[in-house]
């Protein structure tokens, strides 16, 4: 442990060879990695990289099948979350691990041990929100809290113990543009008291931003490591894929007549933790793109529900395609009249797991002459599954194979390919990229625009910010169920977009004063 | 007044059994497990309470007995659906059929047997005096028994930690064992504890209730007790009030057949388990308290990795 003067300090963290298989993948491929005390380090890779898994380790919940980990310089097998918790790591998960019906203390209380969690835990939440300025109150219920207040309570939960590592997977993909600054703001301080800080991302900007340190994975290997801030995002970007990063070409609308257009369209919420929609107006004219931006929760479900037909509803003229009101009609029907839908979820609404891509192709497709009097041309359907698979590059076994044994960016791929190739009047997309790599999300946006350019409406409904100005016409921004006049991408920016998604604001700053 | 009294002593007596069995399913699905073989862990509780208590002539010693039982039963299930990962649904119910066939083979030589059961408090000077004497101690002791469960059962879930974490494995077990609770042992405990409770609600039937054996004699109170949990929206409260309005409406059927009242006394025997029913699907209409109190991980099979 000696080391030369001049090498840098002794590693809180240290990993050497650590490996990992899951079932066909190799997910972490003899990693190794260094995070010093209160340095912001962080870990930059694309989806499937083998982020989320190097992660899982450090904190316990994944067991390496190689490899050490080393602690202030000892080595140390972490078996649980609950002794690398004690060890002094932290988490905030990408996909919050909160109990949405306890309240923000029984929510902290759960992740402390037996002792710390006494009576006293509400008044000490309240110190720590206050030092870092993470207002919160700690008898609110979860599920009435907002994406990046729920943040909020992860990240005091984790201080709380005082953690002397800190990781964070992907924190910001849900937060508005302020909301972010903040975050950094907080972790610079953290950082500033010793703290070391692990921070995930696939987010160039950001990490050139915030970090001192970057460790480079692609593939489950580690392929660099630098200091971002001397870095440029495309030097950055072409270690993290091994290549240029993609650019779609945009060019200027050319819109024409309208052809789906929304008239103050009402709906109450299905679900209790759901988002009533209020007076929603929205025209999306051929041969453009309209964008809706916004942090999730905020009426998007409930949104696209009533525009796919999933929900229909009671007045006809609430909805319009090309001129037909269609309030009433059920999903088929508005299919038939020319409507086509990328949902969010792929496995669930947007494919049938089960089904071969033949029959999921079917499912959508069928007044394209895939079927006649009501029975199947199978070969018709084969041919046009095999067409999609070839023209977008998926990587599938052939027609037969389940939408199931995909991945997520490939079948993705599928999806948008299938709904593309009905050639409809209005696209309808759903969170188009999220989840997907970096290669396959510039295609699936110039697909997007090439549509656009052969004259069809597009509607994309998205929270990443970025992705909407680089393909978007037209851009409005949905908050706790209010839609906001769409304005010219050209006439507009990240920040006041940004103001616009925190229209929950208003409940932000009242949280804020009840605290403090 | 003093059949008022009696009134209210006979009704409790009947839904006594449902309070034991849908507490201790109550804590189960609370977890996130749903266990459907009550009927069955009722059934073989009721059997071994009333063998043992014939044989050690102790009743008390046969109560213990219906809960080991009981959760000897439920064992068998947990071990299938949590740690072999089978579906809970299917285990549950073929657990309940066990049950039925298991308790009739068992308790073949017992169908007549007479016992000395468990009898109705009688505190010389209280429970004979007036009324409020006759309200407060004269009921049966496993009624007080079962009153306590559900102020434990309410003071577990809402006031200690381990019912926090019990609630919060319910909700959602990726989450809970994100953050290092060992859900499937705290499963298998509430598995177990609900076993218990089932026992012990058949060993009241068979060595306090009537008290005797015959085959089935639970006649469907553990079917009756899964769905009051979910209609009683997973409140021990509510599930008090559900027992003691079947416990009621069971009285008043026996009265109407006994006057000889002009209904088909099939269908004056369905009457407990249809408004029950009705009554408690009526009032937990709210789509907002199901989702605030259902256990949202409930019959999910949970695998940590």
């Amino acid at each position: 442990m000696s080391a030369a003067p001049d090498v840098l300090p002794r590693p809180r963290l240290a990993l050497r060879g650590i490996t990992k298989a899951w079932p066909g993948i190799l997910a972490n491929d003899r990693i190794d990695l260094d995070v010093l005390p209160g340095e912001i380090h962080a870990v930059l890779g694309e989806n499937g990289a083998g982020k989320s898994t190097l992660m899982k380790i450090i904190y316990g919940i994944v067991k390496p099948d190689a490899g050490t980990v080393q602690w202030e310089g000892q080595p140390v097998r972490l078996a649980s979350p609950a002794e690398a918790r004690r060890l002094g790591l932290g988490m905030v998960f990408q996909h919050f691990s909160l109990f949405e019906t306890l309240s923000v203390a029984e929510n902290v209380a759960l992740a402390l041990d037996a002792a710390q969690a006494g009576p006293g835990l509400p008044a000490r939440i309240r110190s720590v929100s206050e030092r870092y300025g993470l207002a919160l109150d700690p008898s609110r219920r979860v599920h009435t809290m907002s994406v990046g207040e729920r943040q909020r309570v992860e990240i005091v939960r984790c201080l709380l113990q005082v953690p002397r590592l800190l990781i964070l997977d992907e924190p910001t993909s849900v937060l508005t543009p302020q909301a972010i600054e903040r975050l950094f703001d907080t972790l610079r301080q953290l950082a500033g008291e010793g703290c070391s800080i692990l921070y995930i991302s696939h987010k160039l900007d950001e990490i050139r931003a915030l970090c001192q340190r970057a460790t480079v994975l692609r593939a489950g290997r580690v392929t660099g490591e630098c200091d971002p801030r001397r870095e440029t995002t495309a030097s950055l970007a072409r270690m993290m894929i091994g290549g240029d990063l993609p650019h779609p070409r945009h060019r200027a609308a050319a819109a024409g007549a309208a052809a789906l257009v929304v008239d103050s369209l009402d709906l109450r919420a299905d679900d209790p933790f759901g988002t009533a929609l209020r007076s929603i107006s929205l025209t999306v004219r051929a041969g453009e793109v309209v964008g809706i931006a916004g942090v999730s929760g905020n009426g998007q479900a409930e949104l696209l529900a009533a525009l796919s037909g999933e929900r229909r509803l009671a007045r006809r003229d609430a909805i319009t395609i090309c001129g037909m009101p269609v309030g009433h009609l059920n999903a088929a029907q508005r299919r038939a009249r020319g409507l086509a839908y990328v949902p969010e979820d792929r496995l669930g609404r947007g494919a049938v797991p089960e089904m071969s891509l033949t029959e999921n192709v079917l499912l959508t497709s069928r007044h394209q002459g895939l079927v006649s009097h009501g029975l199947v041309r199978a070969g018709a359907a084969r041919e046009r599954a095999a067409r999609t698979i070839a023209s977008w590059d998926v990587k599938a076994s052939g027609p037969e194979a389940a939408a199931r044994s995909l991945s997520g960016g490939n079948l993705q791929k599928f999806i948008v390919g299938r709904e593309i190739g009905q050639a409809p009047k209005v696209l309808i997309a759903a969170q188009p990229t999220w989840g997907v790599d970096i290669g396959a999300s510039a295609q699936i946006r110039q697909a997007l625009i090439d549509l656009r350019d052969a004259g069809a409406a597009v509607l994309v409904v998205s929270e990443e910010l970025d992705e909407l100005i680089e393909i978007c016409d037209r851009l409005a921004v949905i908050a706790q169920g209010r839609l906001s006049p769409a304005r010219a991408v050209g006439d507009t920016d990240a920040e006041e977009i940004g103001l616009l998604m925190a229209g929950a604001a208003a409940s932000f700053d009242r949280g804020t004063a009840f605290v403090r | 007044m003093d059949s008022f009294a009696q009134l209210v002593i006979l009704t409790l007596a009947a839904g006594t059994p449902l309070v034991f069995a849908a507490l201790g399913e109550l804590v189960v699905e609370k977890s996130g497990v749903l266990n459907l073989g009550v009927e069955g862990m009722m059934l073989t509780g009721a059997v071994a309470s009333f063998i043992v208590t014939a044989r050690t002539h102790s009743p008390w010693l046969g109560v213990g007995a219906g809960a080991v039982a009981g959760a000897a039963l439920s064992l068998v299930f947990a071990v299938i659906a949590l740690t072999l990962l089978a579906n809970q649904v299917a285990t549950g119910l073929a657990l309940s059929l066990f049950g039925v066939g298991l308790s009739a083979f068992v308790g073949r030589g017992y169908v007549s047997v007479v016992i000395d059961g468990i009898k109705p408090l009688s505190i010389p000077g209280l429970s004979d005096a007036a009324i409020v004497g006759r309200l407060l101690f004269g009921h049966n002791p496993m009624v007080y028994l079962s009153l306590a469960l559900f102020v434990a059962v309410q003071w577990f879930m809402q006031r200690t930690r381990a019912g926090l974490v019990l609630r919060a494995v319910g909700e959602s077990p990726e989450s809970a064992h994100a953050i290092g609770h060992r859900v499937v042992a705290l499963r298998y405990a509430a598995v177990l504890f609900g076993g218990a409770c089932a026992g012990v609600g058949g060993a009241y039937l068979a060595v306090a209730y009537t008290p005797s054996w015959s085959e089935g004699m639970t006649a469907g109170r553990g079917w009756i007790a899964l769905a009051l949990v979910v209609f009683a929206t997973w409140k021990p409260r509510r599930v008090l009030a559900g027992a003691y309005l079947f416990g009621g409406l069971t009285l008043a059927q026996f009265q109407a057949q006994a006057a000889g009242v002009a209904i088909p006394s099939q269908l004056l025997a369905m009457l407990p388990y249809v408004a029950t029913i009705v009554v408690l699907a009526v009032i937990s209409r709210d789509a907002t308290t199901i989702r605030l109190n259902a256990p949202a991980s409930l019959g999910k099979p949970f695998h940590p990795d």
